[in-house]
Parts: C-alpha cells; structure tokens; sequence
C-alpha cells in the first residue's frame, strides 16, 4: 500500500484513468479482505427486527456433553452493531426477576431468531422498559404488512 | 526446515467464531510470498542470515544498486527488504519462496512492527506518571515534577521526560495464530499486533 502525496493523486484525478496501477490498488484489496472474512461468517438470512420486537431466540447449549436448543424469548430492548458485531439485548421477566440477555445475531450459538410480535416504538434503544413493571410495560402492537426494523 | 519467518502487512482488525461458537478478536496479517533473496554465512559475512525480499514493485523504484542485488539473486523487484536470523537446524536456499504455512494454526508466534507515532507527548502518557492534583489550586495537572536532585547540578541520562513517542520498532511476543489462510495468503492472529494498518511486519517463531 501507498500513500500518494495529494498533488500527486489530485493530477491523477484531472487526467482521469491514468497511471493507477501500484497505488491504490492494494489498499481496495486489503480493505476487502476483512469484509470477505466478515461477510463469510454471516448468516445467510436473519429476520428484519429492532428494539421493541418480541423476539424467540433459539440458543444452542451443550449440557453434560450433549447439545439441546433452549428458548429464550422477550422483548428486544436495543440492537447495536452492524455486519459480523451485530448484537441484541432480549429481556424478559422471569419469576418476577428481570432477565436480559445479549445475542450476538450471527453467532453459530444462536441457532435461529424469530419474530413474534412487532411493536410501535418511538426510540431505538428501550432502556426505560427496565424501570416499568406490568401494564406500564406494554408495548403497541404495529400491524402492518411493512417489515419492521432494518 | 525453512526459516520460520515472513515478512507481512498489517490489514486491520476483526473476530471471528472459534469451533465452540466463542467470539476471537483477530490481526488480520496479509503475509508474503517472501523470497529469499541472500543468504549470508557465518564464513562469508560473519553470521548466519536469511534475506526476506516482501512485495512486487516497479524496477524503476529500485536504485541502480538495489536492482544489482536482486537482479544477481533472480527476484524480481521488491518493496521491502528484511534479515531474519537462521536457526539451527533450518536450511534456506535463495529464490525459495515462503509461504504463510510456515506457520501451523495454534502456534505462537512475535511480531514486529513500528508502533503509531504519538508525537511530543508528555510524562503522563510517554511514561505512566500519575500526575498532580487537577483541582485546590495545584497547578501541577500532568507535570513531570522533579527531574532529579540538585546537586549534581544537571539531569542524568535516561531521566523519563516528555518527548517523541511512538513510531518506534515493537516486538509483541506471544501471540497466537488462530487461522492460516494459504489461498489469500493471510495470518489470523489472536489480538493486536503492533503498528498502524497497511504497516510492514515481520512474523517469527516465539523465541520463549
């Protein structure tokens, strides 16, 4: 790779498809790389959801030796991340406790993800669900044929 | 055996899933194909070396000199130019070429490469100091304070004080490979490796 003086790349630019050929070409294929690893561990296909959504996450977990799928549902309170970082926090109330976990989307752990309910939200991250206990915890149900989220 | 070595560039970081579904933070390395292009001898230059040629360039690049030197080994131009040390027990031959499966997954390997220029930078972030008190009228925020005793009258050599930091050769020992890629011509290396992105690195055995 090359870092080409700017006067340098500012005349390649007027004479327009010049003399590429050893500067930048390099750089591209590197920057490419990592989008290649990235892209190949990606799933192939994971539903569109957002904060808000009741999720039914299924988790691979491994109990004495063997491997069993476990669900795990409840209500999305914040996606962050893109590509291969892509995480999501579920939180559900369980036994009167409040449970949250965070799921890396593409992680082969996470087996697959459903969307049970969509939500009307006006935020993406719903952190003031944690301090809301039952009906002020609801959530508008959106009825929509639209796909939710990204 | 060849020389366990490889000269490399620095593409950038990423993480991957490890067989048990664990996420791995990972130094992509985009290493060689090196060539040997000298191999110095203890009789003929007084120690054992391997030179490493890394990276196609235009021969119009080179000095009259340097195409002299490669042009006598029968390499084609190269960018980067590194000695690595001969083991014992490894043999070289110049024009072999290496490859990234000199290394084997799970091994451990050092890594050199020149550390990102900080520029001037004070004690506090050049050497550790905890600094002064930032409030009650200290006036001593990130001081270096005292730089030695008074009566020598002068400050001795290799007193920590502000200066140049960074863009300095680090060597990282330690590090694990977590994936070959031969097809690319990549180094999955668990962790950070020293240097900016696109930066030269040179990969060798552990030496501990």
């Amino acid at each position: 790779m090359v870092f080409e003086p700017v006067s340098r790349a500012l005349a390649r630019r007027k004479t327009a498809g010049g003399c590429a050929e050893e500067t930048n070409e390099g750089f591209n294929q590197m920057a490419n790389v990592i989008t290649d690893i990235e892209s190949a561990q990606k799933k192939e296909s994971v539903p569109a959801f957002r904060g808000g959504d009741t999720l039914r996450v299924h988790v691979k977990v491994v109990e004495g030796g063997k491997e069993r799928i476990q669900i795990f549902e409840g209500v999305s309170l914040a996606r962050r991340g893109e590509g291969i970082r892509d995480t999501v926090v579920v939180r559900k109330v369980s036994n009167g406790v409040g449970v949250e976990r965070t799921f890396l989307v593409h992680s082969p752990r996470v087996d697959k993800i459903e969307v049970m309910r969509r939500a009307k939200v006006r935020r993406a991250k719903l952190y003031y669900l944690r301090s809301r206990v039952g009906k002020a915890a609801r959530l508008k149900e959106l009825r929509t044929d639209q796909p939710a989220g990204k | 055996m060849s020389v366990k070595a490889i000269l490399g560039k620095k593409v950038g970081m990423t993480q991957i899933f490890d067989a048990e579904g664990r996420v791995v933070p990972v130094t992509v390395l985009a290493c060689g194909p090196c060539i040997v292009t000298q191999v110095k001898t203890v009789d003929k230059d007084g120690y054992s070396a391997a030179q490493l040629g890394f990276e196609d360039i235009k021969e119009t690049r080179l000095t009259r000199p340097e195409q002299g030197h490669l042009a006598k080994a029968g390499v084609r131009p190269k960018r980067f130019l590194r000695e690595v040390e001969i083991q014992e027990g490894q043999s070289v031959t110049v024009g072999q070429e290496i490859k990234a499966d000199v290394f084997a997954e799970g091994e451990k390997v050092q890594i050199a490469g020149t550390s990102k220029g900080k520029g001037f930078a004070g004690v506090m972030k050049r050497h550790g100091f905890h600094g002064g008190e930032m409030t009650h009228g200290s006036m001593i925020h990130r001081k270096p304070m005292s730089a030695g005793a008074t009566d020598p009258a002068r400050v001795f050599k290799g007193t920590k004080r502000p200066g140049r930091m960074g863009n300095e050769r680090v060597t990282q020992q330690g590090l694990k490979v977590v994936q070959v890629d031969l097809d690319r011509n990549l180094l999955l290396i668990k962790g950070a490796v020293p240097g900016a992105n696109g930066g030269l690195v040179l990969v060798q055995k552990s030496h501990h």
